[in-house]
């Protein structure tokens, strides 16, 4: 991990029409860093990572990615940058139609040219490194919803991108199969020196994996904390960051 | 242990790869029964294949280890850990020992998440079914889904007289949407079709009548054709399209979200909360339609006959009065809601038969309206051969 920024947020205002989300986020991704996005339920979380990623425009404010300013330009610019990006969607969000090898591959096939074998290759690879080896002509109506997520995240790798964003990795997964998932992402940050920017209320793996975050909060519409998970945990005076990563309940605030 | 720069002393030494500068290589470089394997250039995957290793280049040199010297990389993704892994795979095979030690971190890291052994995907055996049995499974099939349809048909019924005296099962909310849906919001494309099928009755039958100089007869042939066979026909047809298509992708949805799942937990039954107000939508509907296209398809034909022939408009609602009889029109609207019952029953089974997938909703709506087309068009033929047969 180093200390230059790969993605950098200033004063950035999110919302769907006249409704603010949040507003005044300041944030800064370490490269090679495990970022957590915290937060209580419907405080904006996903919203953040939708603006990340290029699904919704912030009504102001200024995102960069390396030194590129990730909204000034134009659209092609923006899928350019998003090659540098792989998505694990809350739900796997795989494409129904094909089986899971080929929702690897349709990247590959889409943005390389190699051939038909060696994607093969790489597809293969990319499944046995989340263990889904076997699954690879199965399609995602055929598989549980643990395989499916880790389907999600081997599609994510299919390009070999530097950032990784993973929203709710570990939502409805078992605590043992969300343990080996908190693994294979640390060994994957290690591996393959990737970023990482991860939404999660689960607070155990938060703790594992993470290594700097955010705090949002529903009432105030703006970040309250900056800091790793495990210092915002033993550190934090705000009651409202303190009793959500304690899981006291909250008498004032709407973090669960 | 593991040889790196110096050339070998009595080893082979073999290269592979394309020679070019900082392209992935790898070379092999035996020294004392350990194969040492040199990797130099580039080894990222999207730009351009890499080497592959062969199976026969570990086993041939007779080495007992297989070690890696990756010091020479300059630039790698999951391509080179692709090849270790081959590499590592070969030396299973050859039962030769792989050393990973010295390997940089990272890579050993991502080589452990991998499996040691992968068993050889072996490709499903396509069984050849005869044509006859082809035939003969698609028969059967087809005759099963009738009775399944039949049965539906038969608890939808149960469920809406059960409705009529017990809270419960039908939403009257959800009847009203369907039935406006179906009704009000089908009026102009229903109208506009029927407008025009009358208008190019009137005008074919005008060329041909006009040559015997019994144009006014042309009343007569719109007012039959409209009221026996295409208000009712093409209502039914523009319905299936319409609004058998909508049940079939909604339904199909529903069971993808596990929607129709949880009704079914929750002791709900499908039959009286989904598809009876389907149904009974169409049945309402759709004798009204009936008569709406009626009247509209006869007002197409006389458009078209009093701007076309020498016919008054008191002529012209004359001789289409005189021209059917009251049982022709009760037939008709017996016709239509037959037509309106058989689209709502078959679209509601075919989107509750579908898959989970999103291709799956497409290809419900589209069998629902395939199916509700051809149906209905064999009914009426069905229907044409009864009124033969009773003397309508």
């Amino acid at each position: 991990m180093s200390d230059d920024p790969i993605m950098t947020m200033q004063g950035v205002t999110l919302g769907f029409g006249p409704k603010i989300i949040q507003s005044d986020i300041d944030l800064s991704v370490r490269r090679g860093s495990i970022f957590a996005v915290m937060g209580g339920s419907g405080c904006g979380k996903s919203t953040l990572l939708k603006s990340m990623i290029g699904l919704l425009r912030p009504k102001s404010g200024s995102f960069h990615v390396g030194m590129q300013d990730y909204w000034a330009g134009s659209d092609a610019q923006r899928t350019e940058i998003n090659h540098r990006f792989g998505v694990l969607f809350q739900s796997g969000a795989l494409w129904s139609s094909m089986t899971v090898g080929e929702n690897v591959a349709l990247p590959l096939q889409m943005f390389t040219r190699l051939d038909a074998r060696a994607i093969r290759r790489l597809v293969e690879l990319k499944l046995a490194l989340v263990d889904l080896q076997d699954a690879i002509d199965l399609t995602p109506a055929e598989i549980s919803g643990g395989m499916r997520k880790r389907a999600g995240l081997a599609r994510a790798l299919a390009l070999d991108p530097d950032i990784l964003f993973f929203d709710e990795p570990s939502a409805g997964l078992d605590p043992i199969t969300s343990a080996r998932l908190d693994d294979l992402i640390l060994n994957l940050r290690d591996g393959l020196g990737a970023t990482i920017v991860i939404v999660s209320h689960e607070l155990p793996s938060l703790f594992t994996i993470a290594d700097d975050g955010i705090f949002l909060d529903a009432l105030t519409k703006r970040p309250i904390a900056h800091g790793s998970p495990r210092h915002l945990r033993d550190n934090s005076t705000d009651p409202q960051v303190h009793a959500f990563m304690n899981r006291q309940r909250n008498e004032e605030g709407s973090a669960s | 242990m593991v040889l790196t720069e110096a050339p070998p002393p009595a080893g082979t030494t073999s290269s592979s790869g394309k020679a070019l500068n900082g392209a992935a290589q790898y070379q092999t470089v035996l020294q004392e029964k350990t194969l040492c394997l040199v990797l130099t250039g580039s080894w990222r995957s999207h730009d351009a294949a890499l080497p592959t290793l062969s199976d026969k280049e570990l086993s041939a040199a007779g080495a007992t280890m297989i070690s890696c010297d990756t010091s020479g990389i300059t630039d790698w993704d999951t391509g080179l850990v692709a090849f270790l892994w081959d590499v590592r795979r070969g030396c299973d095979a050859a039962r030769v020992r792989f050393d990973m030690a010295a390997l940089p971190h990272p890579m050993q890291q991502l080589l452990d998440l991998l499996p040691e052994q992968t068993a050889p995907v072996i490709p499903a055996r396509r069984t050849r079914t005869p044509f006859l049995e082809k035939i003969g499974i698609r028969a059967e099939a087809v005759l099963a889904e009738i009775g399944i349809v039949a049965g539906l048909a038969g608890r939808t019924t149960l469920a809406g007289y059960r409705s009529l005296f017990r809270k419960g099962g039908l939403r009257s909310s959800d009847l009203l949407s369907d039935l406006f849906n179906a009704g009000p919001s089908a009026l102009l494309i229903v109208g506009v079709v029927n407008f025009l099928v009358g208008a190019i009755l009137a005008f074919v039958g005008a060329v041909q009548l006009q040559k015997f100089a019994a144009g006014i007869y042309v009343a007569s042939l719109v007012g039959i054709a409209t009221v026996r066979e295409m208000a009712a026909v093409m209502t039914a047809i523009i319905m299936a399209g319409r609004t058998g298509g909508a049940y079939a992708a909604r339904i199909s949805t529903m069971q993808g979200n596990e929607e129709i799942d949880a009704l079914k937990v929750f002791g709900i039954s499908v039959s009286s909360y989904l598809i009876l107000p389907a149904v009974l939508s169409l049945v309402v509907t759709m004798p009204f339609l009936y008569l709406y296209g009626c009247l509209i398809g006869m007002l197409g034909g006389y458009v078209v006959a009093i701007s076309m022939l020498d016919i008054t408009s008191l002529g012209y609602f004359h001789q289409t009065v005189i021209a059917f009889g009251i049982s022709q029109f009760f037939f008709g609207f017996i016709k239509s809601i037959v037509f309106g019952a058989f689209i709502g029953l078959t679209s509601c089974r075919i989107g509750l038969k579908a898959g989970r997938s999103a291709a799956d909703v497409g290809i419900a709506a589209t069998r629902a309206v395939v199916i509700g087309i051809v149906g209905v068009i064999a009914l009426d033929a069905i229907f044409a051969v009864i009124a033969n047969s009773v003397g309508i």
